[in-house]
């Protein structure tokens, strides 16, 4: 329980990713409130992505437990921690550039029926009732971010920008109960930096969903997130809210070069 | 001075047997390496499982004289379609086989167990007389229908009923392709750890185009063995069983179905139209070693597709989606 009387709905415990002598991840463990933007912060190098990279299960853990909603999920793979409601995006966009901005939308949706290929040879009709909502539902979160425009464009052809306008919308379309959000304002102009930091802000509060953001441009993070955890070598430093962040003088050493050591 | 209609009709007819039988086993291939992104170098493979299934399962088990000749360890004795059912399943098996060794591995471990496990079969048919007569092969497969018309218009019909096989695969695999199942095999040759990123199990998507795609193939070969009413393993080489599929694939035009066909239908005119011409050109004293020119062709065939042309004569369209 967190000072507002919110359970967590992640909760990390003593987790280590380790690649041979490096070690990524060493010992974090972390809770993240449901309905908040919790932001994950900390020099290159922290283990950000990595930790991001095993809560999701595209990464074993080397040691430690990860729970979701109160059930472990640490040994789960990336496509089943998606069905378990949580949803990922990538530091450096992963469009499907050979396929449509709405095709790349249209493939989200959990349970299609259509995906298994004898019932789109026997119950079409069903199949085909579920794929016109499904588009339609594809459209409107393009409609939301502002790319209907280029639905019918390959995606690999989008700007940065839309590129993560377009990974927005994916963590829409999944409707997922947690969004971890690697990077979303890296290669963004500031205009799109804040159309961003807005609709993020919107999905948490019109949609109740929670969000654990990795950032690396302080003013993105300092805006939308509340608490901020930082990480440093491996190792969660701190956790506060942006102002007691901000004060701390071990987080401004780290960010502005440890020189008094 | 006439025009025997009837001898050019009759050349058309089977030259459009072996086309379309081709252009099947080239949408089997579109549905792996078209819209999954599989290497399968081992079509030969699949191809010879089809054949030799459905050579078993449809013929008797030699008596009288010709049991002292050949040797057969099956005969079914069952009807065409069961036989090309039989060749469907068997080849999917083995491609399940191949895609639960390799699948999880990386890309390149399913083209080599393809293209290796396609030659261990060619060799363990020549190799293993028992099974089914060895270097010799077998004969006297039964034709389809054969009585229904004389026998001199056989081929004719034996064509209507590789236009319907085709049809229908075509008809299959498009409802598929355009539906949710076919946008996450595409979503996967685009990039597979956004697919399951996305929620999508990519090892059992993998599998099942693989396995699709080989039953397709296995079709294909129980459709050629029932028109030549014969197998022999040296039918199953890399060349005429999986590279000459390749080159039709990749001009007709990966991640499209009508391009697979019609890739089928030109390179087989080449290379058909080409045996023609050695025959005519090349000096009397070369024939023997003249085909090999072709190989050579279908090589140059595929390189100036890849540089010219990577998307084929009939491109993927932009939006496959389209239920």
């Amino acid at each position: 329980m967190d000072g507002n009387g919110n359970s967590p709905i992640l909760s990390v415990r003593n987790v280590r990713k380790y690649f041979g002598g490096i070690k990524a991840v060493d010992g974090v463990s972390l809770d993240v409130a449901s309905q908040r933007i919790t932001g994950l912060i900390g020099p290159n190098g922290a283990g950000k992505t990595t930790l991001f990279n095993v809560i999701s299960g595209l990464y074993k853990a080397d040691a430690g437990e990860i729970y979701f909603k109160g059930e472990r999920i640490d040994g789960l793979s990336l496509h089943q921690t998606f069905q378990k409601g949580l949803c990922r995006t990538f530091q450096i966009s992963r469009e499907l550039k050979l396929m449509t901005v709405l095709e790349n939308l249209m493939l989200v949706p959990p349970g299609q029926e259509g995906e298994n290929l004898w019932k789109t040879w026997f119950i079409p009709l069903r199949v085909r009732r579920q794929e016109s909502e499904i588009r339609e539902k594809a459209l409107q979160a393009l409609d939301s971010v502002g790319l209907l425009h280029l639905k019918d464009e390959y995606a690999g052809n989008l700007s940065g920008g839309q590129k993560r306008l377009l990974e927005l919308a994916r963590t829409m379309m999944a409707e997922p109960e947690l969004i971890l959000f690697d990077e979303p304002g890296a290669g963004v102009n500031p205009s799109e930096r804040r159309v961003l930091a807005e609709h993020i802000r919107r999905l948490v509060s019109e949609q109740g969903v929670t969000v654990f953001l990795i950032g690396h441009e302080m003013e993105l993070v300092m805006d939308v997130c509340d608490p901020i955890i930082v990480m440093d070598r491996g190792k969660k430093l701190t956790e506060g809210s942006p102002e007691e962040i901000g004060r701390d003088p071990r987080v401004l050493e780290i960010y502005l070069g440890g020189g008094s050591q | 001075m006439g025009i025997d209609i009837g001898g050019i009709l009759s050349f058309l007819a089977s030259f459009a047997i072996m086309a379309a039988i081709y252009a099947i086993f080239s949408m089997g291939l579109n549905v792996q390496w078209g819209y999954t992104g599989l290497v399968n170098f081992g079509i030969a493979g699949f191809f010879c499982i089809g054949a030799y299934t459905s050579a078993l399962v449809t013929t008797p088990l030699p008596t009288g004289v010709l049991a002292d000749y050949v040797d057969q360890a099956i005969g079914l004795n069952q009807p065409f379609l069961v036989g090309v059912l039989a060749a469907a399943i068997t080849s999917g098996l083995w491609a399940a086989l191949i895609g639960l060794l390799t699948l999880r591995l990386r890309a390149d471990y399913l083209a080599i167990s393809t293209i290796g496990l396609a030659e261990t079969l060619r060799l363990f048919f020549n190799n293993e007389p028992w099974l089914a007569n060895g270097p010799e092969g077998l004969v006297g497969l039964p034709k389809p229908l054969y009585g229904l018309v004389p026998p001199q218009y056989y081929n004719y019909l034996y064509l209507a009923i590789v236009l319907a096989f085709l049809a229908l695969i075509y008809i299959a695999i498009e409802r598929g392709i355009r539906s949710p199942w076919g946008r996450v095999l595409r979503a996967m040759r685009e990039d597979e750890v956004m697919t399951s990123a996305n929620g999508k199990n990519v090892f059992l998507f993998k599998l099942q185009s693989l396995v699709v795609g080989a039953m397709i193939m296995g079709i294909g070969g129980a459709l050629y063995a029932h028109y030549s009413a014969a197998v022999q393993p040296s039918l199953f080489t890399p060349m005429f069983g999986t590279f000459i599929i390749w080159a039709m694939l990749s001009l007709g035009g990966t991640g499209n179905n009508k391009g697979a066909i019609l890739g089928g239908f030109v390179v087989w005119a080449i290379w058909s139209w080409s045996t023609f011409l050695i025959r005519n050109v090349v000096p009397a004293g070369f024939q023997t070693r003249a085909p090999y020119i072709r190989y050579i062709l279908i090589g140059l065939l595929l390189v100036i597709i890849m540089l010219r042309r990577p998307k084929g004569l009939i491109g993927e369209e932009r939006q496959v989606s389209r239920f």
